[in-house]
């Protein structure tokens, strides 16, 4: 029993660890693809888009496969974590940049306005005046994103990533116990993707103290 | 390593049947989810206070736990309990159930859009409250629903490959069938891949199709 909990709590660590690497190598992507589809020149948007419609279009669950076994063919040998890294990061990255793109898109023309009659760089516009507002647009579908990324680290299991999931299939070979395991893991899984929603839910009363706008619609 | 022609041919066949069990899946879990969510979203608006949060709670906990685990607990646990059900079964409604409550959400967000004025007036004419339900409400809560609906086919249709973990033998299971007996990856995963690009881009331009004319209905 105590055995098996210590395969958990190693399998815990693997899915934490999984799921920060991948959420950071999405929020990366999702900012450079999403202000990449919103640039003037049509080379980067057309870029963006045959990105994002590729990595949304076909299933993450391919996306995994083809990492870890198709990619070594082509002399680009990764780890199950690097491909699992690799898979959710881009994959995320995808929606996200979506989300940025409709974030930015959501803050009104007289904000632009605005920087240019105060001569402000294109570079000052963004990080000064555009992405705080979108920042807080943004909170409410990124939380839902990390949530669901979270859920999808599950299958990274089955490129055999020893994470919560694959050590309680290793338990449950071991032991022969199938209810306790997966019990156990699915209340861990519930306790992080809590622990996700509330921190977002504080992050959005922070940025909110002090904006005059109405609190953004929270999305499902 | 070289794209091979002739092996692509040779599992083409295959890739090809595992598609119908694929979009069978799909379809199938979507049914489940639309009735499963129906019910969970009247739950949730129960006047017992303890029935709308218990089903309340209980879509928190499957929407807040992986679709892999649930499938394994279908599959791996129930016959313990002396529930056998057959691999398709058991993704069809783990699928089902999953997304049953995202799609709860949905009939949520289109019950509450409309207005208390509707109610109002409904009451108001005397209407009980099926012919409320059935002649106001009804008509007006689904058109903003098409859109989102469609977009939760389109997700579960790019989940249903999880189904291959359950031993289901949709395309990608076909695939990774074919795959471990010749250890040649490239051709049957870049086939699964392009597969599924095709469909999502046809779903996606049908979806906006739809999306346009719910508009113009609006």
């Amino acid at each position: 029993m105590i055995e098996s909990l210590s395969l958990i709590l190693k399998g815990l660590q693997t899915t934490l660890a999984l799921t920060v690497f991948s959420l950071t190598l999405a929020l990366g992507v999702s900012f450079l693809a999403g202000l990449g589809r919103l640039s003037k020149n049509s080379v980067v948007r057309a870029t963006v888009i045959a990105y994002i419609e590729f990595f949304r279009g076909t299933s993450l669950f391919v996306q995994l496969f083809w990492a870890f076994y198709v990619l070594p063919f082509m002399g680009v040998e990764l780890s199950p974590m690097q491909a699992a890294v690799l898979a959710l990061g881009l994959n995320y990255g995808a929606y996200g940049a979506e989300v940025v793109r409709g974030s930015v898109n959501a803050i009104g023309r007289d904000q632009w306005e605005g920087c240019v009659a105060l001569n402000l760089t294109p570079f000052q516009r963004l990080r000064h005046v555009i992405i705080p507002q979108a920042i807080v647009i943004m909170l409410p579908p990124f939380g839902n994103l990390a949530v669901t990324l979270l859920k999808s680290t599950a299958i990274a299991s089955l490129i055999a990533l020893p994470d919560l999931t694959y050590q309680a299939q290793l338990v449950r070979n071991q032991t022969g116990q199938t209810l306790l395991p997966f019990a156990i893991i699915m209340i861990i899984y519930f306790a992080v993707s809590t622990f996700i929603k509330s921190g977002i839910q504080i992050a959005e009363r922070r940025l909110t103290i002090g904006a005059d706008r109405a609190q953004p619609a929270r999305s499902i | 390593m070289e794209w091979n022609w002739t092996f692509a041919f040779a599992i083409l066949p295959h890739l090809l049947e595992g598609a119908k069990t694929t979009i069978l899946a799909t379809f199938l879990g979507f049914l489940i989810a639309i009735v499963l969510g129906l019910a969970m979203a009247l739950g949730r608006r129960s006047q017992q206070p303890w029935i709308a949060r218990a089903v309340g709670l209980c879509a928190d906990f499957i929407r807040g736990t992986p679709l892999l685990v649930q499938l394994y607990v279908l599959f791996f646990v129930l016959p313990n309990m002396g529930v056998v059900l057959s691999p398709l079964v058991a993704g069809v409604i783990g699928l089902g159930l999953h997304n049953a409550t995202y799609i709860a959400e949905v009939y949520r967000a289109g019950i509450e859009s409309i207005s208390r004025g509707q109610w109002e007036a409904s009451k108001a004419c005397n209407l009980g409250i099926s012919q409320t339900w059935r002649h106001i409400i009804i008509p007006q809560a689904i058109p903003p629903m098409i859109p989102a609906l469609a977009n939760y086919l389109i997700a579960m249709f790019k989940e249903t490959p999880l189904l291959s973990a359950i031993t289901v033998y949709e395309i990608m299971g076909e695939a990774l069938g074919a795959a471990s007996r010749t250890y040649r990856y490239l051709e049957p995963v870049t086939m699964v891949g392009v597969f599924f690009l095709i469909i999502s881009l046809v779903c996606a331009y049908f979806a906006r199709v739809i999306e346009e004319r719910v508009r113009i209905h609006q």
